[in-house]
This record gives structure tokens, sequence and C-alpha cells, in this order.
């Protein structure tokens, strides 16, 4: 590739053709303030639709300043980041965004977390000289997520996720000038439009324009509430990133400090998602098996291949826009919805205690979670399996509310029976993992042998899409592996028409799984947060005794005691479920 | 009139536009015929990029540089565009052409396909201009008939055919860009250039994009030759402009004349002179995204690079004559509310930036304004400017820039003494009772819809300054002109 030469503040910068001007500083420690730029980085995920106007930087020859962010080097520019005509132009631009942005940073949910909040930091913004009309809009609440758009700056970045990596499509830009917002169309509430509840516009919004619904308040009521038994169970990727709101670098493991921070918020019973993921193994595997099974026997109707379910957006995703092929997911509920029912008739009934004087609480790296919790299908008369769901963030949020030191928490174990876990269920957090885990045990469950190699490399990684072909002792399984909608729908298509060649793919909604789900710590586009999320995932897998699902001997007993048998009648009861078609529900009022 | 030469309205309330044999019989379609049959696509482009043809839409872009570039892009599929998408308060004259002389927009686009190697072309029209679209569709068909258009044109083997595209008038969708978009079925805004549209335009294929005008220019200079064009105009402007001429002119209505005629000139000769004999103040030139030139400004040949200089542009050739009866800060607020509505909202200083400069030029024009708030004016204008992704930010300070330049005392007075000379600004007039002429008959007091007006009979009356609403209905019926504006 042709190298090119060009002068950035007097430094001579050496970069490869097509290299913004934005990333050609960067190499001469010359660090341009973005706003609307974002990039994830080895994920293909890029937002430069050059529209704050931030970053613009003075191009020697050139009659107008140039964004950073959206212009290319070439030989021999000059180039001017912070003279004069710079400096005052930002400022100013940023003073103009302030100025149509509600003054509302001690009560925002977003304060701290603001990338705007820290460019008028950063800038030293001490007034703003620009008053006038401020734009209001409708405040829009759904199930999971809020639209306060009175904050959007415009950035276009929840558009680009939704649009361009998610193909959701439920945000867009409306209207024209200073009304201009991003909104749904019609500006129609989001509960009416196909938003999965992915939470990707939120994990992207710079401000408080999108956040989630905040369920901590119920929770707080229901541990004061001393009529009730108070259950939290807790998802794989929160251990890898809880740590990060205290400060801890990103890939610390604080699955113990966790639990004894959970425990000191008051919950009866600390259990963890990881047990309710290996009893998903048992039955996702189980009817993997037995699909496969009347396959290979010659059994033209079976649905193959079968597809994940533990994924709730995805699961919003493929009841909005392919319902005619519902019936190919796998029907095992998610791990969330799975420990529901477990805690709520068979917990519950061994405690001696009504469902109802039981309340489940979920903490997710989720925001669909909240949406999924809720669904009428997960209601017993009206009492839901998963009371509520927290996000990761909003447990933060609680345990600096109970004045609980977090760093110096001792290291905690789960409660049993519903807390003990394998490494295969630990892996569930990240892309690639439920498949992993599935491998582990559909491959002993259908050859009889012990599984000498446990870890399938070759399902890890951040590929978009990702396939591999695994020996099942002379039977070659093909796996696919989607992370993110977008990828999710092409291997979707494929299916649709006839082309897809796979027995199992695992498809998780979020790009890098549930480590980048829409309920994390803000990774602010940097996607190495995201590996070593992933990384430390791996690691807790690695340092498990067991790290098989069906070897989880609290799992084995529950189907002993309970259950009986995977995919068998009980389990069929509670642990599985059906989809619906919901792409008539996208309508448009009037 | 003497001073017109039309080529671009060449054929426009000649020719009956229905009628494809009129535009043949005046040398139709010849220019078509030389080109496919006589000439490399090269020699084409040499031929207009010798003539000097600038872009008429407003940027005065060198048109056969542009096509040139198109030609030397690789790609598997090109397109041509004519923009049509007149969004210019006041202008007309790509309708006029598209409604009197169909063909010739239609000829040149062919011959630009030739040209850049396109085989498809596409006519972005604003859906408000439906004869226009009736005379194109019409235009289209008999054009096919005849082998003009379609496969197999002329029997030279080039084929050629062209589609209607219908805007919603949104001002923006004339930026080519944001054009492209709006075709694609995209939101109508712009993207940052580079990649330009002949290097990657609709559907990400090299897009040559020009304007109704720049194209009716065409096979005139086809036939007539370079050399005959470019003897027309100022060095860097070749050819005619047609002019939009609106406001407080005699003759308003559509001119072409050579580039380089002076202000006096089109305004004098051409336009008869200020109505009711009043005296010129200023005229805005680019539309809303242009600047006012003035008195200084009426010797001055008018050609793309001299605009530019005095502070203006040529736009697409809207040319609005203000008389000593407008308020210039009320003009400058004028354009402003017209940007802020247009503004795509994309970008942050035209989004917000604008919207800021009306509410600016609005407190002044209240009486309300402080010397500040004209430094800030000056600023806001210069970040706009220099920060805005697209055409439309970059240009629509002009008007404030060029007005705060010309007639800062108007500024001034407006801000220091809360006075409006030209009696436009109502929130800074008073109405005032001359003591020494009323002679108390009430009638202003039983005409005032507001009771703002007290006294008793045969007593002089008062106005209540803080009641009266200004709608000067007492003035009006006042026979003793006992009632003045301060």
């Amino acid at each position: 590739m042709k190298t090119i030469k060009l002068i950035i503040d007097g430094k001579t910068a050496e970069v490869p053709e097509n290299t913004t001007l934005l990333k050609a500083a960067k190499t001469v420690g010359i660090d341009i303030p973005t706003l609307c730029y974002f990039e994830l980085k080895d994920m293909n995920i890029e937002n430069r639709p050059g529209g704050c106007r931030v970053c613009v930087v003075e191009v020697k020859g050139r009659r107008n300043l140039a964004p950073a962010c959206n212009t290319m080097v070439a030989e021999g520019m000059e180039v001017y980041t912070h003279n004069i005509r710079v400096l005052n132009a930002r400022r100013t631009v940023l003073e103009l965004i302030l100025s149509d942005h509600p003054a509302e940073c001690l009560t925002c949910a977003k304060s701290g977390s603001c990338e705007l909040q820290s460019m008028a930091q950063q800038l030293g913004v001490r007034e703003i000289p620009y008053q006038g009309e401020q734009s209001k809009y409708r405040k829009d609440t759904s199930p999971a997520i809020i639209r306060d758009v009175d904050k959007c700056i415009m950035c276009r970045r929840c558009e680009m996720m939704c649009n361009d990596v998610q193909t959701v499509g439920a945000l867009n830009a409306v209207n024209r000038g200073f009304m201009a917002v991003v909104a749904p169309a019609f500006e129609m509430n989001l509960e009416k439009s196909p938003c999965t509840y992915c939470g990707q516009c939120v994990s992207v919004c710079p401000t408080g324009a999108l956040t989630e619904v905040d369920h901590s308040r119920n929770v707080i009521n229901a541990l004061a509430d001393p009529a009730k038994t108070v259950v939290v169970q807790t998802a794989p990727a929160v251990r890898a990133a809880l740590g990060e709101e205290f400060g801890l670098a990103p890939g610390t493991l604080v699955t113990g400090k966790m639990v004894a921070a959970l425990r000191r918020l008051g919950f009866d019973y600390v259990f963890d998602t990881d047990f309710a993921a290996d009893l998903t193994i048992m039955e996702e595997g189980t009817e993997l098996l037995d699909r496969l099974t009347r396959y290979l026997k010659g059994d033209k109707d079976v649905k193959l291949p079968i597809l994940t379910s533990c994924c709730p957006g995805w699961v919003n995703f493929f009841e909005h826009n392919f319902p005619e092929m519902r019936e190919i997911p796998s029907t095992a509920k998610s791990p969330q919805q799975m420990f529901g029912p477990i805690a709520k008739e068979y917990f519950a009934k061994k405690l001696g205690i009504n469902r109802k004087n039981m309340i489940v609480v979920s903490i997710m790296p989720c925001l669909a979670k909240k949406y999924e919790c809720q669904r009428d299908e997960f209601k017993v008369d009206g009492d839901p399996d998963v009371n509520f769901s927290l996000s990761t963030r909003e447990l933060a949020h609680l345990i600096k509310a109970s004045n609980i030191d977090f760093s110096s928490l001792p290291e905690d174990d789960f409660d049993n029976p519903l807390g003990e876990s394998t490494g295969a269920s630990v892996i569930f957090g990240t892309t690639g993992g439920v498949i992993e885990a599935a491998c582990r045990t559909a491959y002993e469950l259908y050859t009889g042998k012990k599984l000498e190699k446990v870890d399938f490399k070759e399902l890890r990684g951040l590929e978009n899409v990702r396939h591999a072909t695994i020996d099942f002792d002379g039977l070659p399984i093909n796996i696919g592996i989607a992370h993110g909608l977008g990828n999710a729908r092409k291997l979707l298509e494929d299916i649709r028409d006839g082309k897809s060649q796979f027995h199992a793919i695992e498809i998780m909604a979020c790009p890098g799984g549930c480590i980048g789900g829409g309920g994390q710590p803000y990774h602010h586009g940097d996607s190495e947060v995201i590996k070593l999320r992933a990384s430390a995932l791996y690691r807790e897998d690695a340092g498990k005794p067991i790290r098989k699902s069906h070897e989880n001997p609290f799992i084995l007993e529950l189907y002993k005691d309970f259950l009986g048998k995977p995919c068998g009648e009980k389990s069929h009861h509670l642990l599985h479920t059906h989809y619906f078609d919901k792409s008539a529900g996208v309508f448009v009022e009037e | 009139m003497a001073r017109q030469i039309r080529i671009a309205l060449r054929n426009c309330g000649v020719i009956d536009p229905e009628r494809i044999e009129d535009y043949i019989s005046r040398d139709g379609y010849m220019a078509l015929a030389t080109v496919l049959t006589e000439l490399s696509p090269e020699a084409v482009i040499e031929i207009l990029k010798k003539s000097g043809l600038r872009g008429r839409g407003g940027g005065g872009f060198p048109a056969g540089l542009k096509w040139e570039i198109t030609r030397k892009v690789q790609a598997d599929q090109k397109y041509v565009v004519c923009n049509a998408d007149e969004g210019d308060p006041g202008a007309f004259m790509d309708r006029s052409i598209l409604e009197g002389d169909p063909h010739a927009v239609l000829e040149a686009m062919t011959i630009n396909g030739y040209c850049t190697g396109a085989s498809k072309g596409l006519i972005y029209i604003r859906a408000e201009y439906p004869l226009a679209v009736e005379r194109l569709k019409t235009a289209m068909k008999q054009s096919r008939e005849m082998g003009l258009l379609g496969n197999n044109i002329l029997q030279t083997g080039f084929n050629f055919d062209i589609d209607i595209r219908y805007g919603a008038g949104a001002f923006v969708c004339g930026e080519e860009t944001a054009l492209i978009h709006s075709m694609e079925g995209l939101r109508g805004e712009p993207t940052v250039k580079p990649p330009f549209p002949s290097v990657e335009g609709y559907l990400k294929k090299p897009t040559n994009v020009n304007n109704v005008e720049t194209f009716a220019n065409v096979p005139v200079i086809i036939n007539k030759g370079w050399e005959w064009f470019a003897s027309i105009g100022t060095e860097k402007s070749k050819g005619t402009k047609v002019f939009a001429l609106a406001g407080k002119i005699n003759n308003v209505g559509l001119v072409e004349v050579p580039m380089g005629t002076t202000l006096r000139e089109v305004i004098y000769e051409i336009g008869g002179g200020i109505q009711g004999g009043k005296e010129f103040k200023a005229a805005q030139t680019g539309g809303p995204s242009g600047g006012c030139l003035t008195k200084k400004h009426l010797d001055t040949p008018i050609d793309y690079d001299n605009l530019i200089a005095a502070g203006s542009m040529m736009g697409s050739g809207g040319l609005i004559v203000m008389d000593e009866d407008d308020c210039m800060v009320a003009i400058a607020k004028f354009y402003l509310g017209f940007t802020v509505e247009e503004s795509c909202g994309k970008c942050s200083p035209c989004r917000i930036g604008n919207k800021r400069l009306f509410e600016l030029l609005e407190k002044i024009t209240q009486g309300n304004g402080t010397m500040e708030d004209i430094d800030k004016l000056r600023n806001l204008s210069t970040v706009i400017k220099d920060t805005s992704l697209c055409g439309l930010g970059q240009s629509s300070p002009n008007p404030v820039l060029s007005t705060i330049e010309n007639f800062i005392g108007e500024y001034h007075e407006h801000v220091k003494d809360k006075k409006c000379r030209s009696k436009v600004c109502k929130s800074m007039m008073q109405y005032l009772v001359v003591p020494e002429k009323c002679i108390g008959c009430t009638l202003c007091a039983r005409n005032c819809p507001v009771n703002a007006i007290s006294g008793e009979r045969k007593q002089v009356h008062l106005i209540d300054q803080e009641k009266c609403i200004k709608c000067g209905a007492c003035m009006e019926k006042c026979k003793f002109n006992a009632i003045i504006i301060n």
C-alpha cells in the first residue's frame, strides 16, 4: 500500500493512503476531539457522518475547515489542528450543541459517562453565549429503553447501529433543520416499531438521549418487604464487566465480590444464571441431538439447522423479520427464563413458600431481558417467573447507593442449589460460547465417549460470521456463528433460500455477544474492552473444575429430583416456549 | 431588452414544446447527430472545455472538466443526472427551460451519456413542477419514437435512456450528494465530499450531475462551436446567464444576458428601473445563500468571480432588487428564516447555528439587540461558513455577513437608537400623536382595535405604547396628519 507523507501541526506523519486525518494525527501524538465519530475496531463498526463538526481542522489551501474524521490524507498536506481559527470554530460548534441541550447533568442518567459532558469539560466551556430556543420532544418509554431525545445531538450513532449493524431499522433521522432528530418512523413510540430492545443504540449514545428503563427502585422495594423472599441470578457476562464501574481494569473478574455485594444488598439467595445456562445446554443439546438423529435417519420434516434461542434480542428479531421461520430455533427458553420457573416452581416449593411471595431478580448485561421477563407467556396467573431484570450498570449504581465499598469486599460463593455452574455455562457470555458449551455436551451424549479436548478454539473469535466443522467421532457437524443482528440476517436469508449448510447456528444480537450487551458498562468505542471481557470469561471457564454442563451435579440432581429427563414432559412445560409472528405488530397509528 | 442574448432560453416561447418537429426545425438534435457520427467523446469534452462553460446551478465548476472526470472513472455502469430541483425562492429559469424547451435538456443529457460512458439518465425534478414533468414525458416519448432516445440512437449503436425522479421540494436536495441520496430513496441529506459524484454517485456509480441551464447550453455550443461561445462573456465566465428578476423592479421575469453585464444594465436598461422611481438600495444575488450588492457594485460586471469577490455568489441566478423601503436587517432575517426551514439538520453548525443567527436577528429587529449581538452574528456566521458540511451551511450566513458589511449603519441604528429607518421593523416603531395637529376628533380612538388611544373630545389624544399593536389604523384614519411614526 502507498505511504502518504503529510505535516500535522508541524510534525511529519507517514501513514498508508486512505487513512483519515484523525487517525494520521494519532500516529504523531495528536488527539483531535470527536463527538459523532465512533469506531469499534476489528468489528467492522464505524460511524463517521461528519455531522458534529467538532473534529474540524485547517488544511492549507482548502477554503473551509475539514472534518478530521472524514477527510483522507493526501501527499504533502499541511494540517493545523489547534490554531486560532480551528480552536474558535471547535469551541463555537460545541457551544452551539450545548445551547440546544438541556443542562440537566445533575439528574441525568448518563452523568459521569456522557461524552458531551466530558467534551465541555475538556474544552473548558464555562458559559454558553448562544442561548435560544431548545428543541422539545415527547419522552418515549418502552419496556426496556427510554428515549429522551431533547438530549439527542444528532450524532447518528444509534441510527448506524440500528440500521447498518443490526439491520433492525427502528431508528432513523426524521424532520429537518432544527427539528431534526433520530426517532422511529412517524415519530411513533419505540414499542410500536420493529425495535428488538438489543440496546446497542443505548450502548453507543454519547449523551442521555437513550438510556435503559431503571428498575432498581422496584428491587429496593422488594428487598425492603419482609413478606418477600428475594432471589437474584447473575448472567455470565456481568462478572467480566461489573468491575469497570468501580475503576477496575477491563477484563477483571469480580465474581466473588459481586456475590458478596448482592448478599449485602439483602438478597435472600444469590444464585447464578450460569446454573440455568447448564440447564439450557441439557435441553437445547438434547433437542439438537434429537433433530440430528431424526435427520440422519431420513426424516425430511426435521428442521435443521437448529438455532440457539437464549438471546431475547435475537428472538424479537426473528419474530419481527422472519416469522415464517419461527419453527427453526430451539424451543428452549433463555437461561434467565429457565431460572425463573425453577426458582418459583421448584426452589420455592422446597422452601415451602408461595411463588407469589418469591421475587426473582436477574442481573443482566442486556436490555432485551427487561422486555423478555415481561412477556405474557412467562407469567403464571399474572405473576412473572422473573420479576425484574437489572442491567450491569443498574447493579453498579445500586451497590454505590448502598454504601458498599466494592473493592474491599471479600470473595463470596454463590448459594446452592441454583448457584453451582460449570465452565461451559460461563462462556455463554461471549459469542461462540453457547455453541461451544453445547458441543461439549452433545459430543459426549452422541458418541458416548469422553471429550478429551474441551476447548473448541475454532469457535472463538470476533469475526462477524464464523463457521467450523466439529468432528463428532466421524460425523462432521457444521456450526455457524453470528453476532450482531445484521450478520444473523445473512445466515437466516441463506436458510430461507435453502443455501445453508449448517446443522446448528449460534446467534447473539449484540456485537461480541453478551459481553458487548446493551446493559454493560459503556465501552465508548474501545473494542479492546470487549476482547478483555471475553478473555476473562474463557479464563474463568479454564479454571473451573467441571467444564461440561451435563456433569453439573446439581443439574443432575434437579433432573432426578424434579424434572425427569431433558426435553421430557416437565421440562417441556417449564423450560420450553414457542414464538410469535410479530411482523404485523408493527403498524402505523391513524 | 436589446442587451439580451438567448442561448439557454433560445427556444422558450418560440417553439411549441410539445412538438419535436418544432425543436428539430431550429437545429434540434443536430448536435447529437454530429456528436454521435463525427466526434469522439474526447473531442466533445475538449470542445466543452474550450468553450469555458461553467455549471449554472451555483458552484460554477467547469462543465467540461466534470464530464472528463466522470469519463475517466472505470465502472460497469455510469449515470447522467439532470438537477432540476430548483429551490431558490423566486427563481424559475429551470422550470421555464423544461416547460419551454424540454428537448434541449434531453439532447444534452444524451450527449453527456455518450461522452461519459453512461447509458442511463435521470432527471431529478420537484414534484411541484407538474407542467414541466408533463412536457418532459411528452418529449421523451417523441424522441424515443424518432430513435433519438433509447436503443441504437440514430442507428449508431449508442444506447441511452432517461427516467424521471421526483423530489419533494427540499432546498437541500439541490446539493448534488443530497440529491443522489434522495433518488436512492434515502433521507435527502448531503455527505462529505470527496468522493464526488463523478467518482462515486448514484448507487455508488460514477454520476455526472449538471443543472438544467448548463445542459441547455450544450447543444448550441456543439452547433455553433466553442469559439463562438467563448467570445461571449468575460475572461473566466463565458456565455450568458439567465437571471430571475424580482423585487422592486419594473420588469420582473427572466432575462438572459452575457456574463459581464453590469448590475446597472440589468436593473435600469433591462429591468426598467426601480418601481415608483424610488432609489436603488441593494440587490440580492445567489438566492438565500447569496449576498447583497449595493450602489457601489452597480457598475461591476456580473460574473462568477466578481460576485464572490463582492461577498455574494452567482447561485442559480435569482436577482432580487431592493429599494429604500427595505430594511436590510429584516432582509437578512428573512433569508435566514428560509435557511432555518431548509437545513437538513445533519451538521450542528447549520442545524443550530442558523437558528441562533435567526434568533439574534429577531432580537435586533425587535429592538432588543446589543452591540455584542452584532459581534456574535459576525463570529457565528464565520464559523457556520467555515465548518458546515455542505454548500447550504457554507453559504447560509452570507446575507448576514454582506448586510453587516454593507449596511452596518442600519444594524447600529437598530441596536443603539432602536430605530428602523425603513420602518419595516414594527416592534421598534412608535405611533405618536402630534399635539399641535390633533383637534380631538376621536376618530383614531374609535378605530383603534385594542383601545390604546385615550383622550376627551376636543382634547389632544394619547396613544398607550404598552397597548399599541402598531397596526397603523389610527394613522390611516386621521384626517389631520396628526399621527406620525417615530
